[in-house]
């Protein structure tokens, strides 16, 4: 069999719907590590994921995944049945995915105190999202495809959940590709990001990568000239500073007084997503 | 194997790894043909990506200090013993340098009153 470094491989992949239009985009996804995706709500995260599974019918592209049995998938909201019982939704998976692990999907219940007799219903929004991971989990599938994981769950929750992906990485070829909004998640976590912005993919390549391309500029408004101000993503101009996001490359268009630091992900992001002050 | 990392630190991940492991290979607590933890054992339990702990081996191999062998693991490479000693002499020196600049300018302590007290440390 041959194998190749991508575990999924999108090319061309367009989705349209109503007045949103996903792509044309490229997405790949390395075999082995973690991928973050990133991106405001409605930016095409969640269309993006459902259009790699096939889920949705993309209006043109090509998309290479591996077997369905071995892709493990939980998205925001449930698609089990709300008057199931927890271990009713566990007896269908069991029944048509290869290679269920019962006691493997039992363990995994009580660390996220899921009872086998809850109904669905009655879980909360965490809860339900814990359900789904549980179940995407309960055969080993080598890539796990996780949309919002950590939306809903509180500090303690979320970090125990990180763990537990961390856990499943540990597995040689186990690959994970999952959404988030919290970009504290990806922190130390992720190997490659995705960052998606209206329907297009603005970065995909390795997260340290991306925290040296680009640079957190702070400084004086004098600072600021005709020159470098359209260098600026996400500029905020006050009465006594500015700050932005710029790329490393340009950092020779500002003067000695300003202040140049290693972005997080988080600043990246917001900066990007934010309009100049000027566009309001 | 021991290691701690600090986010906090300012000190890039991987060098951190890189740091601690090549004292301790260098220092002798980790023998040559001892196995270190997979990549993804040693991600997962600093909660640090994979591309740090694959930059951290990837750096103590490219340094001969360990040998990736694909399939089987990470293995504490055979030191050269002129290199090891070079390394030790290196850091018994950072070490001597750091006592003699918090000592001589003070003029409390002699440079006959110092060697004396190596000499006793060295027979402890």
């Amino acid at each position: 069999m041959s194998r190749t470094e991508h575990i999924v491989e999108a090319l061309g992949l367009v989705k349209r719907r109503g007045e949103f239009t996903l792509g044309p985009l490229d997405l790949r996804v390395p075999r082995g590590f973690v991928t973050g995706m990133v991106g405001a709500n409605g930016s095409g995260k969640t269309t993006t994921l459902r259009t790699l599974l096939g889920l949705v019918r993309a209006d043109a592209g090509s998309v290479a995944m591996p077997p369905m049995g071995a892709v493990g998938v939980a998205f925001d909201q449930p698609f089990v049945l709300p008057y199931w019982r927890v271990r009713d939704a566990a007896e269908v998976y069991a029944a048509s995915r290869p290679g269920w692990d019962q006691d493997w999907f039992d363990r995994l219940c009580r660390r996220f105190r899921l009872r086998a007799d809850e109904r669905v219903k009655e879980l909360s929004r965490g809860q339900g999202n814990k359900l789904m991971i549980a179940l995407a989990m309960g055969n080993h599938p080598d890539l796990l495809i996780l949309d919002e994981p950590t939306s809903g769950l509180d500090p303690a929750a979320r970090a125990d959940l990180v763990d537990l992906l961390r856990e499943h990485m540990r597995r040689e070829d186990a690959s994970l590709l999952f959404s988030t909004h919290i970009t504290g998640d990806l922190e130390h976590f992720a190997d490659y990001l995705v960052f998606v912005d209206n329907g297009q993919v603005v970065y995909s390549g390795a997260l340290d990568e991306l925290v040296e391309r680009f640079a957190y500029v702070k400084g004086a408004p004098e600072d600021l000239t005709a020159q470098n101000t359209p260098l600026i993503r996400g500029l905020r101009r006050g009465q006594a500073s500015f700050d932005g996001i710029i790329r490393t490359a340009d950092s020779a268009a500002f003067g000695p007084g300003v202040h140049l630091e290693t972005p997080t992900v988080e600043q990246i992001v917001v900066h990007h997503e934010r309009r100049n002050d000027e566009e309001h | 194997m021991r290691v701690i990392v600090s986010p906090t630190s300012g000190v890039p991940l991987y060098e951190q790894i890189v740091e601690q492991v090549r004292q301790q290979i260098m220092a002798g607590e980790l023998a040559a043909g001892a196995a270190l933890p997979s990549l993804r054992a040693l991600a997962g339990e600093l909660r640090v990506s994979l591309i740090t702990t694959t930059r951290a081996y990837n750096d103590l191999a490219a340094e001969g200090l360990i040998v990736n062998v694909p399939g089987k693991g990470s293995f504490v490479a055979q030191l050269d013993p002129d290199e090891a000693r070079r390394h030790s002499l290196e850091r018994a020196r950072a070490g001597l340098r750091q006592i003699v600049d918090r000592t001589r300018h003070t003029g409390l302590v002699s440079l006959a009153e110092l060697t004396a007290m190596l000499a006793e440390e060295w027979e402890r």
